[in-house]
């Protein structure tokens, strides 16, 4: 009996927390996505959504009068690129200088890949 | 033999990750933004704050061989302390220096420029900050030197110096 109760807690639990989930996703809009994905250049550690500053509330609402003029999000972010550099969008670019950082998990995973398959099918 | 090999790529890879970590610590953890040459400012339309005429920057910029454009708020405590650089500045030279009055209030900014000079030919507003982040400034205050082809010549972000402005004077002359 006791673990019914238990059992059906536990499914209202799940029911109500997706809920949350989903209006929360309803409710933030274009903006919010875009302005989790800049960071805030002038605080540290915050992303321009997390942010209170002057910097990052100009930000907001230039994204917003970007958007109502009919920009993509891509267009946005070029923008915003080309204003301050590369290290504005938390997702960098793959380019030469960064050619490491990509492809080292790459490397590191076939590497320990290769010595598995030594291990299992050699020895 | 074999365990020789791996164990000189264990330390060489070890090395490799401590030498990393060794040549982070000296590295300051903010962000100072590299210095912005030759890339032109974007053209904006603002109201001036005594006239609230409007201005198109291109219009300013083009008819004068050099312009200084100072992002300023009363609000803000450093520009309190550049004021007296730029009046120091707008005294020496005949410098186009155009004031951009950042997230302020008019009354605000009038009684700031009551109490301490007006160095600026015209003053542009930027009720909410807009113009700032469309001219890629992180703050205020900062400022811009452009020649009449809006090419940024030298940007200062935070308060000017008596040795920036010895610097402009150099440019000008």
């Amino acid at each position: 009996m006791i673990r019914l109760i238990k059992f059906i807690l536990l499914i209202l639990f799940l029911i109500l927390s997706f809920q949350k989930l989903l209006m929360a996703n309803n409710n933030s809009s274009t903006v919010d996505k875009i302005s989790k994905n800049l960071r805030c250049l002038i605080c540290q550690g915050q992303s321009v959504y997390d942010s209170q500053s002057d910097f990052a509330l100009s930000m907001k609402t230039l994204i917003k009068n970007k958007l109502q003029e009919g920009k993509s999000e891509k267009q946005i972010y070029d923008y915003l690129k080309n204003q301050y550099g590369e290290w504005i969008v938390y997702d960098p670019e793959f380019d030469k200088k960064n050619l490491l950082l990509w492809t080292f998990p790459l490397i590191l995973f076939i590497f320990g890949g290769l010595l598995i398959y030594r291990k299992v099918f050699i020895n | 033999m074999k365990k020789n090999i791996f164990y000189l790529i264990l330390l060489l890879f070890f090395t490799f990750i401590f030498s990393v970590f060794y040549i982070g610590l000296d590295k300051p953890n903010f962000y100072t933004p590299k210095e912005v040459k030759n890339k032109s400012l974007e053209e904006f339309t603002s109201t001036e704050l005594f006239s609230n005429e409007q201005f198109n920057s291109k219009d300013i910029i083009e008819n004068n061989k050099f312009t200084l454009i100072n992002i300023w708020s009363s609000w803000c405590v450093p520009c309190r302390l550049e004021h007296s650089v730029l009046m120091d500045l707008s005294g020496k030279t005949d410098l186009n220096i155009v004031g951009l009055n950042y997230k302020d209030k008019k009354n605000n900014a009038i009684k700031f420029l009551n109490e301490l000079g007006n160095p600026f030919s015209k003053i542009l507003t930027d009720p909410d900050g807009i113009i700032s982040i469309s001219l890629g400034a992180y703050g205020v205050p900062e400022t811009f030197l452009l020649n009449n082809k809006s090419k940024v010549i030298r940007k200062y972000i935070g308060p000017l110096t008596k040795d920036n402005v010895l610097e402009i004077i150099k440019i000008i002359k």
